[in-house]
């Protein structure tokens, strides 16, 4: 070993690799440990990071993946070889989709066991291969330093993503020089497809002077790329309105007079018909999914289309663009900026038409109609956003409620809806809200589970009694997997297989782990509930008995249409659409 | 249609499973994949042929470029460049039948590199239709082929002169077609005028 090595300090491998984290700026992780891994949780205590304990491999990897997103940092997960890895698997998928930076560590069997079904060996590096941006297998001490940077460099650079780090239990003991600076991995590799002509910033800018029904799509880009200041300048200049996927809610403020709501499946009327008659979409960081555009065929057809995103393979992939500008949506926006002047301010046509439509829609809207003693998930979510002022973080699952919350929530901020776009992960709230807690300890935290998701995952109710997380959650219970209940009543002939669900008393659950709790009925006892959840310290579970057959509207079926949507029947008195009172 | 690129990559286990299973995950059937260590140390070269809409080139590349292993990539498939496949082929063939194999042999520019009793090794080297048509006279003339192993194509990119030689030949560069009608070519060219229909 050369002279000029020796610099470093001899640590074991588990070390180094703990070391290397809390020099990289982490300082909570979330794991499970298990005989492979036990070495790197004997050397814990010797750093200041905070290991939270979770009940299930899967909540490890959702709480790394809530923790990132409420607070841009990467989440880190930690579980053993085998069946403790696989565990994991969900919770990568679910951040793959998504774009979210996580580094999984996972134990392995010594690397000369490797391949000969050991004791929980399982290939997790094959295993993860498609659902990680990148994968390692580290099997040398020596090696543990770079990887960790490296994984952490690849997890948050570019478009960002979960990678997965294999670390064999002989590396984990074996010991090697750390020497943290020495590690550092070379400048990350943008996409050498990234970048794009002068021309098409002018022709993007003459496109968007020329428009005279322009919408901007805003996407979960502004948020990766903290590209809100400009986005707001944008729009402001050419008062340009703003549809919202999924994913992008919060990256432009609700209350924005200019804010449309969220398009897609279950968006707005006046949103989805505003992107069909519009003549020009301003695609920002984000990747027209299927959920977004309905039918590719007659997806806004008179429109012309500029994509601003960071992945190249995006860029014509689901629809044609006229003008890709490839790169970090806040630089792009940057460049374009000085091109657009500022529009006289005068209320264009274009807006007082989709104001219009407004309207139409809000006459129906449940907010709108007199109390008739029925709880509506609706109202809960109303109630909810009205109690937090619209600032609260919010970690939603997924089916009905999840709509309901993007349709009715009105978030003001960047990362604070926590909610799985792309894979749809149910059981994905409880501990994704955990890990939002453990990230922004100082920021109220809301969980909305439905009655099913909650249950995929309500273990992690001791983690939170464990660690003392003052969480509030809201379980929306119609006693239905309430999404599949509406597709088949509206696909399948109310044939309901297999959706009607039985769920234990949720309030005596939460009882059990001694976290205090309440279950409503009334619109009244709602308000009253919230108000208490609030000013409880510490964990609090409402359990919302809500109206049993209630459906998301409007409803575009799968493959139909943008602006084919399922209304609301008329004579049914429920909600229409979210319009505030 | 064909989509023809070369890949590339760091010499490391798993990134050919990489490189493959993105195919498999776009669900693009690879129709031959080669790989082989390049002029660097550490890096190796994938020329990768896979049967895809000619509207995938551009994901693919971009997808390809996605993968932190990959360093380079380069879509050939509309450009002018060489391409080579080598064949490895046994025929049955006894002392009375083999003469007329030493003929097609030599018809196809190919060379006998193993002779047993009762059968013999042909290598053959070129593009791809040609090795196509000595297996086809081989069926033809009631030869049994007893095993073919063959590479894939290899493909590289023609220096930049090219074009300035086929001016100087006063012979139009057309993309397409400069597979055939390029100097180093003119053997392969030849050849397969002579072949049966």
């Amino acid at each position: 070993m050369g002279e000029e090595k020796s610099t470093g300090t001899r640590l074991t491998g588990s070390e180094i690799l703990w070391a290397t984290l809390a020099a990289e700026g982490v300082t909570e992780v979330f794991g499970y440990p298990g005989g492979a891994i036990l070495p790197v949780y004997d050397a814990l205590r010797k750093f200041p990071i905070r290991h939270i304990l979770v009940r299930h491999e899967q909540g490890a990897s959702h709480m790394a993946d809530g923790y990132a997103r409420a607070s841009g940092k990467v989440g880190v997960a930690i579980a053993t070889s085998g069946p403790g890895a696989t565990n994991l698997v969900t919770g990568i998928a679910t951040a793959m989709l998504d774009s979210i930076p996580m580094l999984c560590i996972t134990g392995q069997v010594s690397s000369k066991a490797l391949g000969t079904d050991a004791f929980q060996e399982v290939d997790i590096t094959g295993i993860t291969l498609p659902v990680t941006k990148q994968n390692y297998m580290v099997t040398r001490p020596e090696d543990v330093a770079s990887t960790i940077r490296k994984a952490m460099q690849v997890a948050r650079s570019g478009r960002p993503g979960p990678v997965l780090v294999d670390f064999t239990k002989d590396a984990q003991q074996a010991s090697a020089l750390f020497d943290f600076e020495a590690a550092a991995p070379d400048a990350y590799r943008p996409h050498p497809m990234l970048g794009f002509e002068d021309e098409s910033i002018l022709k993007a800018a003459e496109m968007i002077r020329s428009a005279k029904r322009p919408v901007i799509l805003a996407g979960h880009g502004i948020i990766q790329s903290g590209a809100r200041e400009q986005v707001l300048a944008l729009v402001e200049r050419l008062q340009i309105p703003v549809a919202t996927t999924l994913l992008g809610l919060g990256g432009f403020p609700a209350s924005h007079p200019l804010a449309l709501g969220m398009m897609g499946m279950h968006g707005e009327a006046w949103v989805n018909h505003a992107i069909q008659q519009s003549d020009l979409l301003i695609a920002c960081g984000m990747r027209f999914d299927d959920r977004v555009t309905g039918s590719l065929s007659t997806y806004a057809v008179n429109a012309k289309k500029i994509h601003i995103e960071i992945d190249p393979a995006e860029i014509n992939k689901n629809v044609k663009v006229d003008v890709a500008l490839i790169g970090d949506l806040a630089e792009v926006l940057e460049q374009l900026l000085p091109h657009l002047s500022p529009r006289n301010t005068g209320k264009s046509e274009w807006l007082t038409e989709i104001d219009a439509t407004k309207g139409d829609c809000a006459v129906k809207d449940i907010q709108n109609l007199p109390d008739t003693g029925h709880l509506y998930a609706a109202h809960v979510m109303h109630d909810l956003w009205h109690a937090t002022d619209g600032k609260a973080i919010v970690a939603t699952d997924v089916g009905q409620h999840q709509m309901w919350e993007a349709q009715y929530y009105k978030h003001e901020d960047p990362r604070t809806l926590i909610t799985s776009g792309g894979l749809g992960t149910m059981g994905f709230a409880l501990p994704a809200g955990i890990g939002a807690k453990v990230a922004c300890p100082e920021k109220e935290v809301w969980i909305i589970a439905g009655d099913g998701g909650f249950q995929m995952t309500a273990s992690e109710l001791s983690t939170i009694a464990q660690e003392n997380l003052d969480i509030n959650i809201a379980i929306v219970n119609n006693g239905y997997l309430g999404m599949v209940r509406q597709w088949q009543e509206f696909f399948y002939d109310k044939n309901y297989q297999s959706s009607p669900i039985l769920s234990p008393d949720f309030a005596k659950l939460a009882e059990a782990h001694g976290i205090s709790g309440a279950t409503v009925r009334t619109r009244t006892e709602a308000v009253e509930a919230i108000k208490t959840a609030r000013a409880h310290k510490g964990p609090f579970l409402i359990n919302f008995l809500v109206e049993k057959e209630d459906s998301v509207y409007p409803m575009i079926p799968a493959g139909s249409a943008l602006h084919e949507m399922i209304r609301r029947p008329e004579k049914n008195p429920l909600i229409e659409t979210a319009q505030d009172v | 249609m064909l989509l023809t690129f070369v890949a590339i990559v760091e010499d490391k286990p798993g990134v050919l499973t990489r490189v493959a299973s993105l195919f498999r995950r776009l669900n693009v059937n690879i129709v031959s994949l080669t790989v082989g260590r390049s002029e660097k140390n550490g890096v190796s070269r994938m020329t990768i042929v896979s049967d895809a809409s000619p509207t995938a080139g551009h994901r693919i590349m971009a997808s390809l470029y996605k993968l932190e292993d990959v360093l380079q990539v380069d879509d050939v498939s509309a450009h002018s460049s060489v391409t080579r496949e080598l064949a490895l082929i046994k025929v049955a063939a006894t002392p009375k039948t083999r003469s007329h194999i030493f003929e097609l042999a030599e018809v196809f520019r190919a060379r006998i590199v193993d002779l047993a009793p009762e059968s013999l090794m042909i290598e053959i080297t070129g593009v791809e239709s040609k090795i196509e048509g000595l297996i086809q006279v081989l069926n033809e003339s009631e030869d049994r082929i007893l095993e073919v192993s063959r590479t894939g194509k290899m493909v590289m990119r023609r220096g930049q002169h090219t074009s300035r030689v086929l001016d100087a030949m006063r012979v139009p560069l057309k993309e397409s077609e400069v597979e055939t009608v390029s100097p180093d070519d003119d053997a392969i060219v030849d050849e397969e005028a002579k072949l049966p229909q």
